[in-house]
């Protein structure tokens, strides 16, 4: 799948600028709830920030997206293609589904970049093994993207030996390395020291400024303020509160979202 | 000394071509092993519950028998089989080569450890290596080539290493059903010539030396697998 099928089959679809749908989500583990019927639609270039308090169920609305979780029922439309489901929620057509996850780039609160390989080999991976690009294109590509987000000169060395900050950048650099139609964040800074946290946001702020789609998880209030273009507050498995930046933090009318921003200092 | 020469009337030659027998041996059924290995961890990881519990009986059972009996038992429950099959197909009995049984029957011994070695070294890497190989598109059979795998070596290396040594050395109970490897070719040698110490001293020293230079090979293998992992000793840089 190269990027210039990507294009083309999305100029077949109606919807063009959808990137992302999500329609009517639900999850359970057992018999825990935790999405109860989560719908939302991100168009191309927009960056929706979900918030929410710890076991709101923000990774797993993430993780349903590309179904590292199975949901229990919904639909997932990705770029107009929505994702082949059993009734039980499983994956209809593994094929489609891996072709997909190929466009959803994730990054994760732990980095998992893959500690055998080195940055460059972890870069390359995805599109050597998964999109069958020529290894030279894609080492290329891969530098550029290394020094993109400031890690030129790491090229060849393997991640546990990099602070928090460089392995995230890292990550980042492997998302894109797919070119992404939506990039799926799950509290990118969660994991790193105060003074690292700053990096890495600068890297998502140019993604977002270039007009990448992304939906990012965060608990940097101030962030998602100024780089988002939609809010998203998640309560106990639902859509609580959204609107856009200014209005969902300027003029909160949930009183659970008043009690959020409250305790998380805002 | 000239009892040890490689021409005759030196017994030298035979000791080694018994020591090539059970390298022979050792080396497939340690491969064989680490392919039921593969297949036998997998399939205890995420196999159905008949799988699981099949694989279960055989790890088990294989562990807790000794070796000598196992070996007995494999060898002529196999060899009888094989020849009853044969026999019922109307080909007559078939002379089965003591490297081909010699190696099916200590490969389904090590088949057993490789299992549980390999299973708890799968077990060992980080869910977050293989969910992140999936939420980029790759299939599970990449999962387990790319990522899984190379992965796991570093835990996996040590034990496989023990199982190696483990599986040169029960090639000598291989003596026991008459194959010519080191042993059974050091004790004639010794039986002919009456010069008991001379040869089993020699054989013990063969013995020493594949332990030796598997030491050198393994220790290469686990520095290579251990790339990219701080060492504990200093923390920092390669
Ligand atoms: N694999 C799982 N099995 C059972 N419960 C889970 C699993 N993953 C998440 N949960 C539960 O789902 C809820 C939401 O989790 P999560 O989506 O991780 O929340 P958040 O990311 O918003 O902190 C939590 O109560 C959590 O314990
Ligand atoms: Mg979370």
């Amino acid at each position: 799948m190269g990027l210039d099928d990507n294009l083309a089959q999305e100029a077949g679809q109606n919807t063009a600028d959808e990137a992302i749908k999500v329609t009517d989500l639900h999850k359970s583990f057992g018999t825990l709830e935790v999405l109860k019927g989560v719908s939302l639609t991100a168009q191309k270039g927009d960056v929706v920030a979900i918030i929410g308090g710890s076991g709101s169920g923000k990774s797993t609305l993430l993780r349903c997206i590309n179904f590292l979780e199975t949901p229990t029922s919904g639909t997932i439309t990705v770029s107009g293609e929505d994702v082949e489901m059993r009734a039980d929620g499983s994956p209809a057509n593994r094929r489609q589904l891996e072709r997909i996850r190929t466009r959803l780039a994730m990054v994760f609160q732990a980095f998992n970049l893959w500690t055998h390989r080195t940055l460059l080999e972890n870069v390359i991976e995805v599109p050597v093994y998964v999109l069958k690009m020529p290894r030279a294109e894609a080492i290329k590509k891969a530098k550029v993207l290394l020094d993109r987000v400031g890690l030129g000169d790491k090229a060849e060395t393997f991640p546990s030996f990099l602070s928090g900050g460089q392995q995230q950048r890292a990550a980042i650099a492997r998302a894109l390395a797919v070119d992404p139609s939506v990039m799926l964040f799950d509290e990118p800074t969660s994991a790193l020291d105060p003074e690292l946290v700053g990096e890495v946001l600068t890297v998502i702020r140019d993604l977002a400024a270039e007009g990448r789609t992304m939906l990012l998880v965060t608990h940097e209030m101030k962030f998602a303020r100024e780089v988002a273009t939609h809010i998203i507050y998640l309560y106990e498995g639902r859509i609580e509160e959204q609107g856009p930046p200014d209005a969902v933090f300027g003029n909160p009318k949930s009183p659970r979202l008043q009690q959020f921003l409250k305790t998380v200092g805002w | 000394m000239e009892l040890l020469s490689l021409s005759p009337p030196g017994w030298g030659g035979n000791l080694l071509r018994g020591l090539v027998n059970s390298l022979q041996i050792a080396l497939g059924a340690f491969g064989m092993g680490l392919v039921i290995g593969l297949f036998g961890a997998y399939g205890k990881l995420y196999g159905g519950v008949v799988i699981r519990d099949l694989l279960g009986i055989y790890t088990t059972v294989i562990r807790a028998v000794p070796e000598l009996v196992l070996i007995l038992i494999l060898y002529y429950v196999g060899t009888d089989l094989i020849n009853k099959a044969s026999e019922a197909m109307g080909y007559g009995r078939v002379e089965i080569s003591g490297v081909v049984a010699g190696i099916w029957v200590l490969g389904i011994v090590q088949g057993a450890y490789s299992t549980e070695i390999l299973r708890g070294a799968i077990q060992a890497v980080p869910k977050g290596q293989m969910e992140a190989a999936r939420a980029y598109g790759m299939p599970a059979f990449l999962v387990m080539r790319r990522v899984t795998i190379p992965a796991m070596m570093s835990f996996a290396v040590p034990g496989l290493a023990n199982l190696w040594l483990i599986a040169t050395k029960d090639t000598a109970l291989l003596a026991i059903v008459g194959f010519s490897e080191l042993t059974l070719e050091t004790k004639q040698a010794a039986a002919s010539t009456r010069a008991y110490f001379t040869f089993f001293l020699a054989a013990g020293a063969l013995y020493l030396i594949v332990t030796l230079l598997s030491g050198v090979v393994f220790g290469r293998i686990e520095k290579w697998a251990r790339r990219g992992q701080p060492s504990l000793r200093t923390g920092q840089s390669r």
